[in-house]
C-alpha cells in the first residue's frame, strides 16, 4: 500500500522536514529537556489533503504528522476547517454524497483514503468523540456494549468486564456503577461525554479524535475530561480540536494552527504559544482575530 | 395527506411545547391559551362520553337479551333473532393482523430507503407516490379490490398459495378460492394503511439526530447496524405509534373491506374464506335493521369504539414508557 512519497516513517531520522508544509520553517527542537521529533513514532501522517464540500474547497494541501502517545491540539478560528480535517481521518465524511477528499492519510503505513481499505476497521482504529455528547438511545451499559458487540464475540461476563473496564478507564465507573441500566441520555452533559469516551476506548482504538469535546459542558466536567486525556495518551494517540487556547496549552504536546483551510503552523505547543513562527499564528494566539 | 399520520407527530410536538410553556413565565396570552386548550379537551371528553352513552342506549336491548355471551357466540340469524359478535370479531382481528403483517415491514423498509439509502430526488418521487395512496378514497379501494384484486386473487394468488407447503394447512388456506375473503380484505387494508405507517416511520427516522448516527458510524458500524441498533431504537416509540395508527385505521375501515370480504356471518374456515368485520357488518346491515338486530349492530359499534379507544390509550402509555426508558426527551 505504501507510496514512495510517504517518507515519514519512524526510521527517518530527520523527518521533521517533511512533517509540516514546506512554506513553514520547522523549529529544530534540541533544547535540553525537550524531546526531539525524531525520537517519536509517527502514528498517522497526512499528506497533501484537499477537501471539498461539493464545489467549495474547505481544506488545502494539509500535511501533518501525528505522534504516537502524544496529544496534538488543533486550533484556529471558527470555520477554518478543523472539524473537516479530523473528519477525514476516520472517513466519516464519506457518509455524505458530495463530500470529497483527496491526498493521503497514512495510518501505520497504509493509506486510509486508498481504495480497498476496510472503512469499518479504520473507524474502529480511529475513534471519534463529537462536540455534542452523543450517547445512543440505550442504557449506560448498552452504550458501551454496542461497540464491543460489533467487533468481539463475548459472553455475558466478558462483556460486563469489558464494559466496567472501559468505564473505569474513562473515570466514570464510580459515578455510574449504580446506573448501568438507566438511559445514557439521563446522565449529566459531562458524564455523557465521558460515556462517549468510554464507548470509544472500549473497542481499543489506536487514535482518538476529539472535536471540541468540552465546548458543550461546564468547567468542572471539562477539568475531568482534561485529566482523562492526560491519562489516555499513554495508550492512544490523541487529537483534540479546541477553541480554548488555555486548554490546548494544558493538554497537548503539539499544536497545529489552522487558518482558512491551511495548516499554517505546526510544532511543539510550548514553542507555538510562546514563540510562533508565523505572523498569523501570533495574531490568533494573542487574540487579534478569531 | 395523512391527517392521522401528521397528527401523531404533531401531537408530540404539541406536548413538547406544552411542557416548555409550563416552564416559561406565564403571561396573559398563556393563560388564555391554556383556558382554550382545557375547553377543547373538555369538549372532546364530553363528546366521547356522549357517543358512549348513545351506543350503550342503542344496544341496550341486545345487551339485556344476550349478556356477555354476545362476545363469544357466532350465531347471527335474523329469522331466529339471535346475534353474536364472534364472527365479526375474528374477521376484524385477522384482517387487521394480515394488513399489519404486510404493511409494517414494508413501511419500515420504504421509510428507511427514503431517509437513508436512495438519492434525495428518488426519495421525493417514491415518497410522493406512497403518499398518494393515502389520498385515494376508500370506496375506490373497494371497487378496485372487487374488480381487479379479487379476480387476480381467485385465479392466481390463492391457487399459488395453496400449491405451496402452506397450502396443506387446512385452517390457513383450505377451501375454494373465491377471491373475496379475509386474505383479500387484509391485502387491501395493507395498501390503505401503508402510507400512514410509512409517513410516520419516515418522520421518526428523520428525527434521529445526525450526531447520534455519526457516532454509530464512528464506532465502525455498518449502515444496517446503525439503523437497527441506533435509528430503530431511537424511533421505536414512534414505530409503535405508527403501528397503532395503522391498527386503528385497519380496525375501523369500512367500505373497502365491505366490498371484498364477502360478508359472511359464519366463522371462516380459513383465511381465504369469506367473513365479516365489525365495521363492514354494520355498513351492510344497518340501513335495513330494526329492533334487536339494530341493537346488536349498535353493540358491535360499541365494541369497535371501545376497542379503538383502549388501543389509543395503550399506545399513549406505551409510548411514554418506552421513550422514558431509552431516554428520548
Ligand atoms: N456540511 C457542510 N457543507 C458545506 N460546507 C461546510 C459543511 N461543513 C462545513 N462547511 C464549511 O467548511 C469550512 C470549514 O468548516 P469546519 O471544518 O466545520 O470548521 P471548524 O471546525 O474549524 O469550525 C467552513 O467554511 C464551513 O462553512
Ligand atoms: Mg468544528
Amino acid at each position: 500500500m505504501r507510496e514512495p512519497t510517504t517518507e515519514v516513517s519512524t526510521a527517518e531520522p530527520q523527518s521533521q522536514a517533511t512533517v509540516v508544509p514546506p512554506r513553514i520553517e520547522v523549529d529544530d527542537v534540541t533544547q535540553a529537556g525537550q524531546e526531539r521529533h525524531s525520537d517519536l513514532e509517527v502514528k498517522m501522517s497526512v499528506r497533501n489533503l484537499d477537501f471539498w464540500y461539493g464545489k467549495s474547497q474547505a481544506l488545502f494541501d494539509n500535511s501533518i504528522d501525528y505522534y504516537q502517545n502524544r496529544v496534538t491540539a488543533i486550533i484556529g478560528p471558527s470555520g477554518c476547517g478543523k472539524s473537516t480535517h479530523i473528519r477525514c481521518l476516520n472517513r466519516i465524511y464519506e457518509l455524505y454524497r458530495d463530500h470529497k477528499a483527496s491526498g493521503e492519510i497514512v495510518l501505520d503505513g497504509n493509506n486510509v483514503l486508498g481504495s480497498g481499505v476496510d472503512v469499518l476497521d479504520v473507524r474502529r482504529r480511529v475513534g471519534m468523540i463529537f462536540q455534542k455528547p452523543s450517547p445512543f438511545p440505550m442504557t449506560v451499559f448498552e452504550n458501551i456494549a454496542y461497540g464491543l458487540k460489533l467487533f468481539y464475540k463475548l459472553n455475558r461476563s466478558e462483556l460486563r468486564d469489558r464494559v466496567e473496564d472501559a468505564l473505569r478507564r474513562a473515570a466514570l465507573w464510580d459515578e455510574v456503577k449504580d446506573k448501568l441500566n438507566e438511559p445514557g441520555t439521563g446522565l449529566s452533559g459531562g458524564q455523557q461525554q465521558r460515556l462517549c469516551i468510554a464507548r470509544t476506548i472500549a473497542t481499543e482504538p489506536e487514535v482518538v479524535l476529539m472535536d471540541e469535546p468540552c465546548s458543550a459542558i461546564d468547567p468542572i466536567a471539562t477539568g475531568k475530561i482534561e485529566d482523562l486525556i492526560e491519562e489516555l495518551k499513554h495508550q492512544y494517540t490523541i487529537l483534540i480540536v479546541t477553541h480554548n487556547m488555555q486548554q490546548a496549552a494544558r493538554v497537548s504536546e503539539y499544536t497545529a494552527f489552522f487558518f482558512q483551510g491551511y495548516i499554517v503552523e505546526f510544532g511543539e505547543t510550548t514553542k507555538l504559544f510562546s514563540n510562533p513562527d508565523q505572523k498569523q499564528t501570533e495574531d490568533y494566539i494573542t487574540g487579534r482575530f478569531g | 395527506m395523512s391527517d392521522t399520520g401528521h397528527s401523531l407527530n404533531g401531537g408530540w410536538r404539541v406536548r413538547d411545547m406544552a411542557s416548555r410553556a409550563r416552564r416559561a413565565p406565564s403571561s396573559r396570552t398563556d393563560t388564555a391559551f391554556r383556558g382554550f386548550t382545557i375547553a377543547c379537551s373538555l369538549f372532546i371528553a364530553l363528546l366521547m362520553l356522549g357517543i358512549t352513552i348513545a351506543l350503550v342506549e342503542g344496544s341496550w336491548e341486545s345487551m339485556r337479551e344476550f349478556g356477555l355471551s354476545f362476545l363469544w357466540t357466532s350465531d347471527w340469524d335474523i329469522n331466529k333473532g339471535v346475534y353474536g359478535a364472534l364472527t365479526p370479531m375474528i374477521g376484524t382481528l385477522t384482517t387487521t393482523l394480515i394488513a399489519m403483517g404486510i404493511a409494517l415491514p414494508l413501511a419500515l423498509v420504504i421509510a428507511l430507503l427514503l431517509v437513508e439509502l436512495v438519492h434525495p430526488v428518488a426519495a421525493r418521487i417514491i415518497g410522493t407516490a406512497v403518499e398518494m395512496l393515502a389520498a385515494i378514497p376508500s370506496i375506490i379501494y373497494g371497487m378496485w379490490g372487487l374488480f381487479v384484486l379479487v379476480p387476480i386473487m381467485q385465479a392466481h394468488v390463492i391457487p399459488w398459495l395453496q400449491s405451496t407447503p402452506l397450502g396443506q394447512i387446512p385452517w390457513l388456506l383450505g377451501g375454494p378460492p373465491l377471491g373475496v375473503g379475509i386474505l383479500t380484505a387484509g391485502l387491501i387494508l395493507a395498501f390503505m394503511v401503508l402510507p400512514f405507517i410509512t409517513a410516520v416511520s419516515r418522520d421518526v427516522l428523520r428525527m434521529v439526530p445526525t450526531v447520534t448516527k455519526e457516532a454509530g458510524y464512528g464506532m465502525g458500524a455498518t449502515t444496517w447496524e446503525v439503523t437497527r441498533k441506533v435509528s430503530f431504537r431511537y424511533g421505536f416509540g414512534g414505530f409503535v405509534g405508527a403501528t397503532f395508527i395503522g391498527l386503528g385505521r385497519a380496525f375501523g375501515e369500512t367500505m373497502a373491506v365491505a366490498y371484498v370480504i364477502g360478508n359472511s356471518f359464519t366463522i371462516p374456515e380459513s383465511i381465504i374464506a369469506p367473513g365479516t368485520t365489525f365495521a363492514s357488518a354494520i355498513a351492510n346491515q344497518f340501513p335495513e335493521a330494526v329492533g334487536l338486530q339494530k341493537a346488536a349492530l349498535m353493540e358491535l359499534g360499541l365494541i369497535l369504539f371501545l376497542v379503538t379507544i383502549v388501543f389509543q390509550l395503550i399506545a399513549q402509555l406505551w409510548l411514554g414508557y418506552v421513550n422514558k426508558k431509552v431516554g428520548i426527551r
